[in-house]
Formats: structure tokens, C-alpha cells, sequence
């Protein structure tokens, strides 16, 4: 049975929003936060028929900024940041930056975390962390961005307030309350949204369409009313977890961890290792020999549901599994030797001392109707 | 469910489980708090008739969207009947706790190991603690 909070928890500024909902609510990488409402599968299927919004408060925010700000990211971020674009927006007044997924990487190529980073301005860029990683990625940038004097890094975790708007209807139940036309997939951009000041970005992590907005969090209680009472269906961190899973999303922790590299991962595409980022070398090393295992996506052939932690028979192991509420069947990802990593591939998962059959499948498990 | 109920006719354990005893045998399944603190069951595999269960060790698991969690038996005995109807539908485990939700039937190796569980008013004071 999950242990009642602890006091030492920190709360978001939705805390009340989440208590008015009927949330339970769980400790998470030191927050308070809701893993489910009515139910997990009901949240899950709302995001892929319609709309559900998710409380991700908890994710850190760094802001890099000043002229050497690309240089820095460049040298710490896996991606090539220089593709990152930033234009003045169709209204001619605001400006719409491009978004873009990374690693930080050590030296030796292990994970520190994955994130987004969006550009607000041509020499000011936002990074979002991971919340257990938040403390840990900031003292990264810091001690990075002494070689970079013209470079100024900041911990805007305290200034942003962050709700996840996902599904088919997403878009629309947010334009409502818009002052402007939403930025487009994969851009970010100011609005004013029921007259509050917000960045409107077009990512998330559940496989369906939709927006993240980051606004400052005495505005947060007033845009997720507002939401919901449009139709969004609050939605916690079980139907996240559900939901990135059958879109093969990494979850830092689970996937992703300093033991590994991102070729491992299967996150090569957004290495560029010529732009010299830290760990570009072994990363490159690991893509020119071919790493010995890799993630694979999974679906069980039986009943059951394996874990993370389960062992996979012949070398191996699940990463994370769940029962997926849109396919009906026990899904998950595991890092497999690369020789029995190809679709197709059977497997024999060892589910708490009973052997389950799998088979591994393209990725996503779910794609969403277009 | 949506409210909490612990019917007066049940034995309970402080690990969240209840007993019917019907003379030699006894019907087990978890509580109304287990169940709301676990969440949407999502699947129940019943072990099988004849294996022996110990009173305070696990005989089985339930598994909610993030979780597995053992199942502890209130008494000892041997299994005579699992609830198979949970294969299909393991959400009456949490829409019926006492009810549909029961999980296995058993005969019991020692009747007395009763009096060390709790009545329903203990359980609950248990819960306020």
C-alpha cells in the first residue's frame, strides 16, 4: 500500500486545484503530486479521444540567455541548437522560437537527463528539466558556463507554473481562450490566454496533439479552470505514464540513466556529435561500433504485465511495462542484446518468476488516427 | 465503490485483508482501503486450487495501473475455489471489495488463528491511526 504523503513535500501552485478534483495524491521526486482523479484508464483514454490536462509543475526550467547562450547549450546539449529557429510571429508582434528535444550527456556518454528547449528570443533559450534532475542539470549548466562568460544562466524553477493540454480536442478548448492563433507543432510562442501571460508550446509527452503552457504560477489555478470547465478531463501521472509508454517515450530513470548512452536508447537521431557536444566522442564511438544492447518496444502475447525490473530469458531486462489501456495488453520497453533486438523478435520475460511471452514491435505501440 | 464500507460480518488483517469464515472454510479478499489505495486494478491472476496458504504471507498479487502488490492471507489453509471471473473483469475487485471482488476460497488448517484477527471496529480505528 503507497505510503501517505509526507509534509516535506513540496506543492504545486494547482495543489488546491487537485484537491477540489478528488485527486489522490502521491509523493513524486519530492513533490505532491496527483497520480490519478476518477481513475487512470478513464484519464487515458480522455487524451486519446478528446482532451485531458496534466499538472507538470514539477518539471524545472533553466533559462540561458546572452550572447554566448547557443554556444553554451551547443557545448552541453546533444542536439545542434543552431536549428533551432526564431522568427517574428505571422502577427508581426510576437515571436515564435522552434522547440527541440536533447540529452545531456556526461563525458563518457551516461544520461544526465533528456529535455525540451525552446527559444524565446534570438540569444535566450528555456530548458525544461526533469523534476528529479532539476538540482543536478542546473550545477551542470553553472559549472559549464564558466567558459562561457557572455553566457548567463538562470533557475527559473520558482517563476513557471507548467499544465500539459493533450488529445484531439487539445488545441481547440485552448485556441478558445487565446488572444491569438496557437504556435504550431514543435514552436513555442507568447499568447495571452484568459488574459494571462503564457508560453504557448507545441510539444508533450503523451503521443497525441496538443500544447504545454509554462505561465507564472499565481496564473496556473485560473488557466486549469478554465480548461476544464472547456472540457479537459484532469489527468494524473498514472495516465501520463500509461500514455508515454505506448508512445515509446524514454522516462528518465527508467530508460535513460547514467549507465547508458542515448544510441542505446535509440535517441541517436537527436545526437549531432559534430557539433561537439560533451560526450560527443563516446557517443560517436558507441554509434561507429554499435552499442551491445538496445531499447525495444514489447507487447505480451499472454495475460499479464511485466515491470520494470523483470529479467528478459537470454540477457536483458524491462525498463518499464504497464497494461496498456488503449491496446488491451501488457506493454513495455526493455533493453534487449542487440542481436535479438529486431521486430519480430520473441521474447520470454521473467514476470515475477513466471515466464511470459512477448514479442517486440515497432515503435510507437500506439499511433494516434490521422 | 466510492465510499468506504467494512462490513461487520468480516474478519480483517492488519495488512488490508478480510476473511468470511464459514465454518472449516473461509472466503478472502482485500479491503475497501486496499483496493481505493491501489487504485484501478488492472489484473488479477488467481493462484492455483490446492496450494497451501500461510496466515501473514503472501499468496498472491494484484496489480494496479503502476503497481503489484502482494496479497497476505488472513488465515492458513488450502485453496478450494478461486474467484475466476476476476480474469476477465478484475475490476470488481474494486468495485465490489466483499462482494464480486472476492478472491479465494480456502479450508482452513486452524480454525483459532481466527481470534487473532480484528473485527471490523478495530480495523477501523486501525486506519485512523
Amino acid at each position: 500500500m503507497s505510503a501517505p504523503a509526507s509534509p516535506s513535500l513540496r506543492r504545486t501552485p494547482l495543489f488546491g486545484c487537485h484537491q477540489a478534483a478528488g485527486a489522490r495524491l502521491v509523493g513524486f521526486a519530492g513533490w505532491e503530486m496527483p497520480v490519478h482523479y476518477q481513475g487512470a484508464r478513464a484519464e487515458h483514454i480522455a487524451v486519446r479521444e478528446a482532451c485531458g490536462i496534466f499538472d507538470v509543475s514539477h518539471m524545472g526550467q533553466i533559462e540561458t540567455s546572452g550572447p554566448q547562450a547557443q554556444a553554451l547549450l551547443q557545448r552541453l546539449l546533444s542536439n545542434d541548437l543552431t536549428a533551432i529557429s526564431f522568427g517574428v510571429g505571422p502577427d508581426g508582434g510576437q515571436g515564435t522560437g522552434g522547440a527541440q528535444y536533447s540529452v545531456l550527456c556526461r563525458e563518457d556518454g551516461g544520461v544526465l537527463d533528456d529535455l525540451f528547449t525552446y527559444r524565446l528570443d534570438s540569444e535566450r533559450y528555456l530548458t525544461v528539466t526533469n523534476a528529479a534532475n532539476h538540482g543536478r542539470d542546473l550545477h551542470w549548466f553553472r559549472a559549464h558556463a564558466r567558459e562561457f562568460p557572455q553566457a548567463q544562466v538562470s533557475d527559473l524553477i520558482e517563476d513557471y507554473a507548467m499544465l500539459a493540454v493533450q488529445g484531439p480536442r487539445a488545441r481547440e478548448l485552448v485556441q478558445a481562450i487565446s488572444d491569438s492563433p496557437l504556435p504550431r507543432r514543435m514552436t513555442a510562442s507568447r499568447r495571452r490566454l484568459a488574459g494571462a501571460e503564457a508560453l504557448v508550446c507545441g510539444t508533450g509527452y503523451t503521443g497525441e496533439d496538443g500544447v504545454e503552457l509554462l505561465c507564472a504560477p499565481e496564473d496556473a489555478p485560473l488557466l486549469w479552470d478554465e480548461i476544464v470547465r472547456r472540457g479537459a478531463v484532469p489527468a494524473g501521472l498514472a495516465a501520463r505514464d500509461t500514455l508515454r509508454l505506448e508512445a515509446c517515450y524514454c522516462l528518465y530513470g527508467n530508460e535513460l540513466s547514467l549507465e547508458r548512452g542515448p544510441i542505446e536508447a535509440g535517441l541517436g537521431w537527436c545526437c549531432r556529435e559534430h557539433t561537439g557536444f560533451i560526450g560527443a566522442t563516446a557517443v560517436a564511438a558507441t554509434r561507429e561500433a554499435g552499442p551491445a544492447e538496445m531499447l525495444v518496444a514489447f507487447a505480451l502475447q499472454e495475460a499479464g504485465i511485466a515491470r520494470a525490473g523483470n529479467p528478459v530469458l537470454g540477457g536483458g531486462e524491462v525498463t518499464s511495462g504497464t497494461l496498456s489501456p488503449s491496446l488491451r495488453r501488457g506493454i513495455g520497453m526493455a533493453y534487449v542484446p542487440v542481436a535479438r533486438a529486431a521486430v519480430g523478435t520473441r521474447l520470454e520475460i521473467d514476470v515475477r518468476g513466471k515466464m511470459r511471452a512477448a514479442v517486440i514491435e515497432q515503435k510507437p505501440l500506439y499511433r494516434k488516427a490521422s | 465503490m466510492a465510499e468506504a464500507s467494512y462490513p461487520e460480518d468480516l474478519l480483517y488483517h492488519p495488512e488490508h485483508d478480510w476473511a468470511r469464515v464459514e465454518g472449516e472454510q473461509a472466503t478472502l479478499g482485500i479491503t475497501w482501503f486496499a483496493q481505493d489505495a491501489l487504485g484501478e486494478v488492472v489484473f488479477f491472476e488467481p493462484p492455483a486450487v490446492g496450494t497451501s496458504v500461510a496466515k501473514d504471507a503472501a499468496y498472491t498479487e494484484v496489480e494496479s495501473v503502476k503497481a503489484v502488490s502482494d496479497v497476505i492471507a488472513p488465515l492458513s489453509g488450502e485453496i478450494v475455489e478461486v474467484n475466476g471471473a476476476l480474469a476477465e473483469n478484475p475490476q470488481a475487485i474494486n468495485e465490489d471489495p466483499y462482494g464480486d471482488g472476492w478472491l479465494v476460497r480456502v479450508r482452513l488448517s486452524d480454525p483459532s488463528e481466527r481470534e487473532a484477527l480484528m473485527d471490523a471496529a478495530s480495523y477501523v480505528s486501525s486506519l485512523a491511526s
